[in-house]
């Protein structure tokens, strides 16, 4: 059952070839003999789980199931759910049990989607490795001793080694492509305000996204049917109606004019991953598409400018864990700064203390004009390139990621190098546009993402691109061979 | 721009963090060279270019004033450090 797409166990449940709660059981099997190899999950809720499982068979049999109910996925564990902790990987948040539902798990539980539990993440979103997790690192399931990406590395992961047929995550700066990439898996980031935040604990708020990690671009226009929406307790969820995204799937793409960024194949780019990006491309001209060269030319611009509005936006957000309403607090504070301020810098991790102090000093007097707002202005410009690229191409297309990973602990002790990694992801934050990351090769026994970027709300035209990708190769069919 | 540390200090206090005497000078170190790398800002020109404070520009919306919450003050409690009567609880403050 493993082996199925969202889709492929749809119909079997359908079809009446197993129940829910024989699926359910399956995949909560294949967990906890598992997942010890990658360490995907922080939390898992078997009885819940299996309690969901047996409601959704009873509301088939009732005549009343949709495409996803009785389908078991995992949920990054940024988002709240209610009676379920919710740790968003810290320490700070490590006894938080949230008291409400996040609206992206609302609607999917309102599909019938039953909960497997709670994945692993680089604490609180900040990273591009999922290695300052609270919990320990994940695994790369097709190498151990490589990164699974981040910072939705665990649902990345999770995915990959089909411990659950799809998951939920969250892209601030890459964090469901970049993974996605890492771990041969297809991974959506919609577009800014597609999807509501309500209940998805903040990172960087004009940047953060939800979206599905899944085997296939049709998975991914399921679980999106179910997640979008209009939420009005997310100011700036847009109020659009929500297109059924498998409608278009089936569509030629013939005459596609896809941009290719000359600036996404510059000399970082290693080897491996250029020629997979090639052949890919290759694919795209044989299925009629017109290739065409485009300029981003401040794309260079969109690390520093996100290293600035991230961290400063972080610093406003996490201003909120001062260990008096919930979370951690220290023990014995004498006063009430000292309550703060242990609290905090016990609770917080070195990395998220880095990101915190860079947006204090960038918002603290006599700085913001230099930094924040300097830094909004370069993310016009670098909104604007892709502006005028999109009235020449329907899509752009590039490399996810410059390298197919690297090894756990190679780029821990240098954050910076580790910033870097996130060149072809970030601008589309910054941009606030809809991008996917689908697998489109290996280079040396690693997985290659393949990035398609699209213009705003066209989150229908990059599953329609992927769809049709998927049906002429199988790179999102493969499974690493300790999980087969 | 190169931190010191008396400035990494003056920053955890305004961030409200308490950092060990022990690791200040490779945070001051780390801070620096990231400071470094946006320093790159800096050279562009921005003179005609509004700042873009959100991907699709929208302007905050509106709701009628009506009472939509209800009171959840007891689970939102019992999620809490310390509390007492309703009350969270902190180290005395007024003396």
């Amino acid at each position: 059952m493993h082996s199925h797409t969202l889709k492929q166990l749809s119909d079997a449940l359908a079809a009446g070839e197993f129940s829910s709660e024989e699926l359910t059981q399956h995949f909560l099997q294949r967990i906890k003999t598992l997942d010890s190899k990658i360490n995907s999950f922080i939390t898992l809720c078997e009885d819940r789980a299996l309690t969901q499982a047996k409601q959704a068979d009873a509301l088939r049999a009732s005549g009343s199931a949709g495409p996803l109910t009785g389908i078991p996925i995992a949920h990054k564990d940024i988002f709240c759910t209610q009676g379920v902790k919710t740790s968003c990987a810290s320490k700070m948040l490590d006894n938080f049990v949230a008291p409400y539902d996040a609206f992206v798990v609302e609607q999917l539980n309102g599909a019938g989607i039953i909960t497997l539990g709670k994945t692993n993440m680089d604490e609180f979103a900040m990273g591009s490795s999922n290695e300052t997790s609270h919990y320990g690192s994940v695994h790369n399931p097709w190498n151990l001793e490589y990164v699974s990406g981040g910072s939705s590395g665990g649902s990345a992961a999770a995915v990959a080694a089909r411990l659950a047929p799809a998951a939920t995550g969250t892209d601030t700066g890459g964090s469901i492509r970049q993974p996605a990439s890492l771990c041969g898996i297809t991974g959506l980031k919609p577009t800014y305000g597609r999807v509501s935040r309500w209940g998805m604990i903040a990172f960087a708020s004009s940047l953060d996204q939800a979206g599905p990690m899944t085997q296939t671009a049709e998975d991914a226009a399921l679980m999106m049917n179910a997640m979008a929406g209009f939420d009005p307790k997310d100011s700036t969820c847009a109020n659009l109606d929500v297109p059924d995204y498998c409608a278009q799937l089936t569509d030629s793409i013939k005459g596609l004019r896809v941009g290719l960024p000359k600036q996404f194949f510059d000399q970082g780019l290693d080897n491996g991953v250029a020629q997979v990006i090639e052949q890919a491309v290759d694919e795209f001209k044989k299925l009629g598409a017109e290739i065409v060269e485009i300029d981003l030319p401040n794309t260079h611009l969109s690390i520093p400018a996100y290293y600035v509005i991230a961290p400063a936006e972080a610093s406003s957000n996490l201003s909120r864990f001062d260990g008096v309403r919930f979370g951690y607090r220290c023990e014995n504070p004498v006063d009430l700064e000292d309550l703060y301020k242990r609290s905090r810098g016990e609770g917080f991790g070195e990395e998220v203390q880095r990101r915190i102090m860079i947006g204090t000093y960038a918002l603290s007097a006599g700085y913001y004009d230099a930094y924040y707002l300097q830094a909004q202005k370069v993310r016009r410009l670098i909104k604007n390139d892709f502006l005028q690229a999109f009235a020449k191409v329907d899509v752009i297309m590039g490399p996810t990621s410059p390298s197919a990973g690297f090894k756990l602990g190679e780029k821990a002790k240098d954050p910076l190098s580790m910033y870097l990694s996130d060149i072809y992801t970030i601008s589309v934050n910054m941009a606030g546009l809809p991008a996917l990351s689908v697998p489109a090769g290996q280079t040396q026994g690693l997985p290659v993402g393949l990035q398609i970027i699209g213009n705003y709300f066209e989150e229908s035209r990059l599953l329609n691109v992927a769809h049709q990708y998927q049906l002429v190769t199988d790179w999102h069919r493969q499974l690493p061979a300790t999980f087969a | 721009m190169a931190l010191d540390k008396d400035d990494v200090a003056k920053i955890a206090h305004l961030a409200r963090l308490k950092l060990s005497e022990s690791s200040i000078p490779e945070i001051t170190d780390r801070l620096t060279s990231i400071l470094g790398m946006i320093e790159q800002l800096q050279s562009v020109d921005t003179s005609d270019v509004t700042p873009m404070a959100h991907p699709n520009d929208a302007t905050q919306r509106l709701r009628a004033d009506k009472v939509t919450e209800t009171n959840h003050r007891d689970e939102y409690q019992a999620i809490a450090p310390a509390t007492a009567d309703g009350l969270y609880l902190v180290p005395k403050v007024i003396e």
